[in-house]
């Protein structure tokens, strides 16, 4: 207890905000569904009851069937958060995989799994997604875990990637290579412990996106219309008009609690990042674009022995990169 | 090979890619046109099949690898079928009504947003610490905002109850027939400043952060203290020597980035129902237009491509050590 308690102390204001804010909705997605006073697809068919303002029996007001709002966020919440979460999980795993595989086999694998990374980035996401969901048989939460974690691994991979590069030249990996452990527990024990934070961070990151991904596609109608989750909210309340007919009880929460839950992600994640950095705590904030992490110039410094390691067929799909435009040696010896 | 003819070869790989992926979806995935219009209609006898089949084009006679070729051919033919809905039209003509709307707005706002931003970004970091610093907290929760959410709040705010704006479409289709005239450019103007305000809005924080994080490492390098040590003025030092190599590594992010402009602009075309290829793409998924919407992705994705391939030509461009090595080679 006092550990968690000396943790606590140490963790950078802005960290203790997010974790604060992130604990909240966490809660009310394990135990909202339960303490949801009423059930959030009952339609109330008395009119009184008619996108009724926030009042003391409907704390969050009703929407145009007489649907209880404030049931809709405490079940909603949960779907969004799981969903989330899962594409979390799966996507973070396939990018440990990519990008521990690529840095430690090297040469040819690496470049080709980093031309796969390249080309599954620069394909622009959500015309990707309406298309998949659009030949996709049925909608709902399990296609959309499986869509999104399919293409969200990208991001995660290349920054993986670039730091596993970086713990592979170190000297106790090669140590441990020279008394004979077996590769896999060279990675397993040696290599993904050492880039836990880099992980989290990544995990973080995913969650943000699927996050937002989710809550967009379902406001545009792509996802099960049926079950509650903060899209679909957002989508019957637009198609509903709720806004032109003033009801902003009804439109605002969903919308507010995507933004805080956001932007409690990316404070927890700027957090960690102060925790595991000093330097940074001054001035340096992430970088990030909708939510995903852009690396703007590398402090890692340029390891010449890698030209080395590229072999020829490695290092002419290297030079198709656009990072090969940064390279100091013709063969390729920069990082990422 | 130079770099540049390198970099056309990846984006060809990655168009191959989106090609072939376009190509086997709609064979792997159940359900289609046909089926569709089937369905829709149940009176219709089984034998209307190769009947429709044929009407529409997407009867798939011949071996896989026959197929492929075609659908290759006809796609370098920009070619992409008949559609279903506004049958007869060609997919091609429907989408050469939509793509100069999205073009021109969300190509205006983007640029705008990126140059505002980068500005914006120079700024905090030069002063890093500074006022503009203090709006940092904003930003982010200006970010994780869902954008059509700030979207639709500002629709009603700016357009519905304060009449400042057109609440929807490119134009005024009750008023103005299109055409080149000022009537009509007016008010296509009109209908374009709500939705690119939003685009820019919401897109300046994420410019503007990585700017300002690759100015203030820039910021602390040793060239920079030397300009400053010989009496540089301050302008000087900002925009020659630290901006101009701090907005290398932003040029990247942006080819990176656009992706996600062009996501961004489909949502706001459904929001605003502005006449573009977003509103035509979710309206060709939610009516199983399959031709249609493989026309989409395709267009959206070569454009994504195309600009990306620009951002390298810029790149090679603004930095003389991609150019001093092409030359040593």
């Amino acid at each position: 207890m006092s550990a968690v308690l000396n943790v606590w102390r140490r963790l950078p204001p802005k960290a203790k905000v997010g974790t604060v804010l992130l604990g909240l909705f966490v809660l009310a997605a394990i135990i909202g569904p339960e303490v949801a006073p009423y059930d959030p697809s009952f339609q109330n068919p008395s009119p009184s009851l008619s996108m009724q303002a926030p009042s003391a029996a409907h704390l969050l007001g009703t929407t145009q069937s007489g649907q209880d709002v404030l049931s809709q966020l405490l079940v909603g919440i949960r779907l969004t958060l799981e969903l989330a979460l899962y594409v979390g999980v799966i996507a973070g795993f396939l990018s440990v995989v990519v990008g521990v595989t690529a840095a430690f086999l090297g040469g040819v694998w690496d470049e080709f799994l980093s031309l796969m990374t390249n080309v599954v980035l620069v394909i622009p996401q959500l015309p990707l997604l309406i298309l998949l969901f659009g030949f996709l048989p049925q909608k709902g939460q399990l296609p959309t875990i499986v869509v999104l974690s399919a293409t969200s691994w990208p991001w995660g991979a290349r920054v993986i990637r670039a730091q596993s590069l970086t713990i592979r030249n170190r000297d106790f990996i090669a140590a441990s290579r020279e008394s004979g452990e077996k590769t896999w527990r060279i990675i397993a024990s040696e290599m993904i412990p050492n880039e836990v934070s880099l992980i989290a961070a990544n995990f973080v990151n995913t969650v943000l996106y699927a996050i937002g991904a989710s809550v967009a596609l379902a406001f545009i109608g792509l996802a099960d219309l049926n079950s509650w989750s903060l899209g679909t909210m957002l989508y019957w309340a637009q198609s509903q008009q709720a806004l032109q007919l003033g009801a902003w009880w009804w439109f605002l929460p969903p919308g507010i609690a995507v933004a805080i839950i956001g932007t409690s992600l990316v404070l927890l994640n700027t957090g960690i990042d102060e925790l595991g950095n000093p330097r940074l705590r001054v001035s340096r904030t992430a970088r990030r674009i909708e939510g995903h992490r852009v690396w703007g110039t590398d402090p890692t410094p340029v390891l010449a022995e890698l030209a080395a390691t590229r072999g020829r067929v490695g290092a002419f799909l290297h030079s198709f990169s656009r990072n090969s435009l940064l390279d100091e040696t013709p063969a390729g010896g920069e990082l990422r | 090979m130079p770099f540049i003819l390198r970099r056309l070869a990846f984006y060809l790989v990655a168009a191959w890619v989106a090609l072939t992926a376009n190509f086997f979806l709609p064979r792997w995935m159940p359900g289609n046109a046909v089926q569709n219009i089937m369905s829709k209609f149940p009176n219709l006898q089984p034998s209307a099949y190769a009947a429709l089949e044929a009407m529409l084009g997407v009867g798939h006679p011949g071996s896989l690898w026959h197929q492929y070729g075609s659908y290759i051919n006809d796609v370098f033919h920009l070619n992409f079928g008949t559609d279903v809905t506004e049958y007869p039209a060609s997919v091609s003509s429907l989408l050469a009504q939509s793509i100069p709307w999205t073009l021109v707005l969300v190509g205006t706002a983007t640029v705008i947003a990126f140059f505002l931003g980068t500005a914006l970004g120079i700024l905090a970091g030069w002063r890093s610490g500074g006022s503009l610093d203090r709006v940092l907290p904003g930003l982010m929760f200006l970010q994780a905002i869902p954008y059509f959410f700030l979207a639709l709040v500002l629709l009603e705010l700016l357009a519905v109850k304060a009449h400042l704006f057109p609440l929807a479409q490119g134009y005024n289709a009750e008023l103005v027939v299109p055409g080149w005239h000022w009537n009509f450019i007016a008010s296509a103007i009109d209908h374009s400043i709500l939705p690119a305000f939003t685009i820019v809005i919401t897109s300046v924080a994420g410019w503007m952060l990585q700017m300002r994080n690759v100015m203030i490492t820039t910021v602390g390098e040793d060239y920079v203290v030397a300009a400053q040590a010989k009496g540089l003025s301050s302008r000087r030092v900002i925009f020659t020597y630290a901006a101009r190599n701090a907005l290398l590594p932003q040029l990247q992010g942006f080819g990176l980035a656009l992706g996600f402009v062009v996501s961004g602009a489909i949502v706001m075309e459904i929001v605003f129902s502005y006449p573009g290829v977003g509103l035509l793409l979710l309206n060709a998924v939610t009516s199983n237009d399959y031709p249609l919407t493989e026309a989409i992705f395709l267009v959206i994705t070569f454009a994504v491509l195309l600009a990306n391939f620009i951002v390298d030509l810029v790149i090679v461009f603004f930095d003389p050590r991609v150019r001093a090595r092409e030359a040593a080679r």
